[in-house]
């Protein structure tokens, strides 16, 4: 198929950056949306220009490193799934399609689609942990049983990747989601349960000090998340942080 | 850990906004009881609303309550979207927001601020003259000048009797109600920590049917006057 | 050639990392606060390590090339983690942990190391549990295991289908704790250039950061490589896109011996490619093969018919299917171990019997497995009379709740539906057991300079098994290195802060710069990727699942003109010192370029089959074993540590001799 490709590209940090088209022909609906974007590389580097630039390594759709806001939106238009998990079959021929980086004050551009994620690690400093040390020496594994209920929430909502599409979809820019599934994670596990208030308050005013916006419960960063982390951590983050507030 | 606060949060700030949020959904509620019963009785309708307009807990906890509820909900309203609106500097060239949320949900605003404006020509109509009368020119009785009959009934139908115009205005304005009633409902619960599988279909359902109810209640009114009379 | 000492400790076994712990010289945590320590990667090793480290009070600075720590390629593990736990009480123990894997890895790994990693699983579990990881537990609540990778117990620990992510974020949790105490300095999007070298000893590294292209002296008193394997030699592989083996190639060169670089993994259940432009494989995990069947067509008439679209594998008769696993070695069937599976797909294939346009996919069929369950649970639920499709409905729910989430990627992937359709799947290079050799302190042969995990070479031998690669990680970053590191620092505790300002770094920034210069000046005409698939190509026919003496000479001249063509004609756009992708690239494939060569040098060096190591000249002729890989004991029981010396092909090989005093070495039959 032949396409029409509308893509941010943006020197450097302090440059203005815009839109510029580009054509590419014969795609086969098989690659990858990122397999496209190696062809159309390939094609720059072979006529002299610089080749567009975007963060990717796993490519199956874990490591959370793809981060294109694709014709409108989070990782385009399949739900449930990366950028380097999209593929052209989503697509017809003749198609324009817009690919933007993932945008947020929090998440400054460094160039072409390549975005400055490192808000989110801060608030992993913050608090992203429980306060046990590696030395091994802690009690056997199974000397406190966790209910699987429990335990399986904990892990749908560990399942987040930190690709950052909640907050790129989110029409403010919020990270609720993201942190709201950290805090949920130990908050639903005994061993993080000992620091969970504490943990929310100082997770969320990292969050509010890095600039994202506010939550208005739109849902839609549930929708667009690849791994459909549920509003309801966000729901747990809001009391545990609000309970924590008023003690 | 060490704790680090500084200033309201953004959780808190939601919270407030669901709670105020909670209060006028309690103040709608209780408004549109009063009015339905204007096209029930207009008698009764004239005591209910003299002894709202009269009784000091009321006038004077009640109101300044409802008053702070309403001035900070729409200030602080408007302040998020302001904030909300910096958290992303450079907007999207194509952004697709239909694509995975309401709406309503995408436009608070919107809502608000047409209900705002609402407000203000609700004020105009009833709210001005009320304070005027009853604390400017101190006639705390209620009556119609110059008649033995409570004034309250007869000023509404007035407002509604052959007005097309401002009955239409009260429709779109209700209009916008629903749809932030639609988003703004369940979503307090949220903002207030309150999500369960079992429960937040329920009240996402209740939302719908109060969004939905209430607004059309208070059209109700208007048209069974303007038709009426 | 020389022999090489391993330092393992004296003693019986069982005692070796007893005793050593009770031995070893300590730094005191005063002493501590003075020294530094570079960890290179992030993933479990590195990540782990990294904590470990701050915890204990040393200055860490960890560098990682990705924008996180959160994203090193030890994510992508979907299966789960070994430890000897015996919670099911099926008669696991350290001893059989440690048997298992010296026998899986088919007698090439060093048996004192896997003995202490065996040893030390169980601390893995405690330590995450502790941390948060949410692994899978039962209706008790207690922890839940599976069985894995041809083994008799049942001893993985799993999260759901990402075990890997979730013990990564685990460590990168507690690296976070440190980063916030100022223990551990993170240098995310750096990646290190070269080792640096003074008096012997490893004192720091160069590394280029990748958002300006700035050149970074950066010192310490030891310097720790945990930047994994090198499976990207081969271009098409289930590791990330940057996985690269640049940090540990330089440190080759400064005088690390690269140890068994022909050591690969090439699982058997991947997705297959679909065509040239493919950049990546994925990976299915192996537990698929408890149920589903492998097959190709037994007739070419069916194949031609397949390629070409006008038949459907579901329509083919079940006595014209030739289910090749099942009927070689029946015993294990379907489970036999990944590098005998994998070579008995590429066996059909070559035969011409491959199922796609490609000719490289065979089945995996979970059509039987549906029935099975099927009919199960229409006798459990009491409908005798179910009808097929209602067989095949009750079916497909235990199915779907078994593999669920490895369909739905295999659906994803390739948009065809394996509930109906048998999947397609082809082996991939998935890990590499050779790395740098390391002592049994995990030192390099650099003093001072240290690899771990998948990195270094000592723990699988010539085969992982399943499950093994999450363990040692930890195991090596959380609860060996941090003792065997302080045995070494004991003696820098005088030394005082490293300067940078020293000629030994001003050469190795000087060697880089230029390096980095005559690329984005050369001007070429072909871009890094020409290169990495023909380079991929070369590695794939000549080195792959099957090798011989001609082919892996011609691919060792090949490699040899393919790096000169490289340095002649490729073209990398933009500048040095700016965020430059395809910069990055060219130098990870320049390092690849040569890597390709030894690997090839030292496959044909080990003319025996071993495990992931095929030889054709080393096959068993007649006997109930007749055409299976044949393993020389007598001539290549060894660790083959190559030197360098100026260019690969000029690499000299040290043996370090295997000796198996608590083990008897015996043949793999699974027949």
């Amino acid at each position: 198929m032949n396409l029409t490709l509308k893509i941010w590209r943006q020197k450097s940090a302090n440059d203005k950056g815009k839109m510029v088209d580009y054509k590419v022909a014969g795609i086969s609906e098989h690659m990858s949306f990122l397999e496209m974007m190696d062809v159309l590389n390939e094609q720059l580097i072979n006529s002299g220009e610089e080749p567009v630039s975007f963060d990717h390594d796993c490519r199956e759709g874990i490591c959370g490193s793809c981060s294109m806001f694709i014709n409108g939106e989070a990782h385009g238009p399949v739900k449930g799934t990366t950028t380097c998990q999209l593929h052209m079959r989503s697509f017809n021929d003749g198609d324009t399609i817009y690919i933007e980086p993932f945008r947020a004050k929090a998440f400054p551009v460094i160039k072409d689609l390549v975005v400055n994620r490192s808000s989110f690690d801060r608030i992993q400093h913050s608090g992203g942990f429980i306060s046990v040390n590696t030395s091994g020496n802690t009690q056997d594994a199974n000397a406190t049983p966790i209910p699987k209920h429990d335990a399986d929430l904990a892990m749908d909502a560990a399942a987040c990747i930190g690709c950052g599409a909640c907050v790129a979809t989110c029409k403010n820019s919020s990270a609720m989601l993201f942190v709201g599934a950290k805090v949920s994670q130990y908050a639903l596990l005994p061993q993080g349960q000992v620091e969970a208030k504490e943990r929310a308050q100082n997770m969320v005013a990292q969050m509010d000090a890095e600039g994202f916006g506010n939550c208005t419960n739109t849902g839609a960063c549930e929708v667009e998340c690849p791994k459909g982390i549920s509003l309801s951590n966000i729901a747990r983050m809001n009391r545990e942080f609000l309970s924590g507030a008023i003690k | 850990m060490a704790s680090k606060k500084q200033g309201l949060s953004s959780i808190g700030r939601k919270a407030i906004m669901a709670l105020t949020g909670f209060f006028l959904m309690f103040f709608l509620l209780q408004h549109l009881s009063i009015n339905m019963i204007s096209i029930v009785d207009g008698d009764l309708f004239n005591e209910v609303s003299h002894f709202m307009g009269t009784n000091p807990l009321v006038q004077f906890v009640l109101q300044p309550v409802l008053i702070f509820s309403v001035i900070f909900h729409f200030a602080w309203g408007m302040y998020l979207e302001y904030q909300n609106n910096q958290a992303r500097e450079v907007k999207y060239a194509m952004y697709k927001g239909s694509a995975n949320a309401s709406w309503m949900s995408r436009n608070m605003i919107v809502s608000g601020l047409a209900v705002l404006a609402f407000l203000a020509l609700h004020f105009y109509d009833f709210w001005i003259p009320e304070i005027n009368v009853k604390y400017v020119q101190g006639d705390m009785s209620g009556m119609l000048p110059g008649a033995d009959e409570f004034r309250y009934y007869e000023e509404l139908v007035h407002k509604f009797a052959g007005q097309p115009i401002r009955v239409a205005l009260y429709v779109i304005s209700f209009v916008m109600l629903s749809l932030h009633l639609l988003h703004g409902f369940q979503s307090a619960f949220q903002s207030v920590g309150y999500n369960s599988t079992k429960y937040t279909p329920l009240i996402k359902k209740l939302g719908n049917i109060f969004a939905i109810a209430v607004p059309a209640g208070f059209v109700l009114v208007a048209l069974v006057h303007f038709f009426n009379h | 050639m020389s022999t090489i000492d391993g330092k393992v400790p004296a003693g019986p076994i069982k005692d070796k990392w007893t005793t050593y712990k009770d031995k070893v010289n300590l730094v005191n945590p005063a002493n501590k606060r003075n020294i530094d320590i570079i960890v290179v990667g992030t993933g479990l090793a590195g990540g782990s390590a990294a904590a470990t480290l701050a915890e204990q009070g040393y200055n860490v600075k960890a560098f990682c090339y990705q924008d996180s720590p959160r994203r090193a390629h030890s994510i992508a593990a979907q299966g789960g983690i070994n430890a000897a736990k015996n919670y099911q009480g099926d008669g696991d123990s350290t001893y059989r942990l440690f048997y298992d894997t010296v026998k899986g890895g088919d007698y090439r790994s060093r048996e004192a190391n896997v003995h202490r990693l065996a040893e030390v699983s169980t601390n893995i579990i405690d330590q995450c549990v502790a941390q948060g990881v949410p692994f899978a537990r039962d209706y008790g609540g207690l922890l839940d295991n599976r069985s894995f990778g041809g083994v008799l117990v049942s001893r993985t620990f799993y999260a759901k289908g990402q075990t890997g992510q979730q013990l990564l974020l685990g460590a990168y949790s507690a690296m976070n704790r440190q980063i916030a105490r100022g223990k551990i300095q993170m240098f995310n999007r750096h990646e290190m250039l070269d080792l640096v070298i003074v008096d012997g000893k490893a004192r720091g590294i160069i590394a280029r950061n990748l958002v300006t292209g700035e050149i970074e002296r950066h010192s310490a008193h030891a310097v720790v490589l945990g930047t994994g394997g090198y499976g990207n030699v081969f271009f098409l592989s289930t590791n990330a896109m940057g996985s690269n083996t640049t940090a540990a190639w330089k440190t080759h060169k400064r005088g690390a011996y690269f140890a068994n670089p022909c050591y690969t993994q090439i699982h058997p259940t991947c997705i297959p490619r679909s065509g040239d432009y493919q950049s990546k494989l994925t990976l299915m995990s192996e537990s698929l093969r408890n149920d589903g069947r492998i097959w190709v067509p037994g007739r070419k008439e069916d194949v031609e018919a397949i390629r070409s679209g006008k038949l459907k594998p579901t329509e083919i008769a079940e006595e014209n299917r030739d289910y090749y696993l099942e009927r070689r070695y029946p015993a294990f069937g379907n489970l036999v171990p990944r590098d005998v599976a994998s070579r008995a797909a590429k066996e059909r294939c070559d035969a011409g019997f491959g199922v796609n346009a490609t000719g490289e996919a065979v089945y995996l069929d979970f059509a039987a497995a549906i029935v099975r369950y099927g009919k199960e649970q229409a006798l459990l639920k009491g409908e005798n009379n179910a009808t097929d499709a209602r067989i095949k409905e009750l079916g497909k729910e235990i199915v779907k709740a078994k593999y669920g989430n490895l369909f739905d990627m295999y659906k994803q992937i390739t948009a065809d539906n394996p509930y109906q359709t048998p999947m397609m799947i082809y082996p991939a290079v998935h890990y590499t057991m050779g790395g740098l050799w390391v002592d049994y302190n995990l030192m390099t042969s650099v003093q001072g300079c240290y690899a771990i995990g998948e990195a270094n070479f000592s723990d699988h031998g010539a085969n992982r098994l399943g499950a093994s690669a999450l363990m040692q990680g930890l195991a090596d970053g959380y609860f060996v290195l941090p003792y065997t590191i302080g045995d070494y620092l004991s003696n820098d505790i005088r030394t005082g802060k490293i300067s940078t300002d020293t000629p030994e770094f001003a050469e190795a920034e000087e060697n880089v710069k230029q390096r980095l210069e005559s690329l984005v000046g050369n001007n070429g005409t072909k871009s890094v990727d020409y290169y990495h698939k023909k380079l991929g190509n070369i590695m794939w026919n000549k080195c792959g699942m099957s090798r011989n003496e001609q082919g892996l000479k011609e691919a060792i001249a090949e490699i040899a003109e393919l790096r000169d063509d490289f340095y002649k004609n490729v073209s990398v756009p933009g500048g040095a010192y700016e965020l430059n992708q395809e910069l990055e690239k060219a130098g990870r494939v320049a390092d690849f370029l040569e890597l390709g060569e030894l690997f090839a040098k030292d496959a044909l060096d080990r003319n025996e089959s071993c495990g992931g190591h095929f030889r054709e000249e080393s096959v068993e002729v007649g006997g109930p074993q007749d055409g299976e890989a044949l393993r020389d004991d007598e001539n290549y029981a060894y660790v083959s540590a190559w030197e360098y010396k100026g260019k690969p092909s000029d690499a000299v090989l040290h043996k370090e001799e295997l000796t198996f005093n608590d083990i008897k070495l015996t043949q793999r039959s699974y027949k």
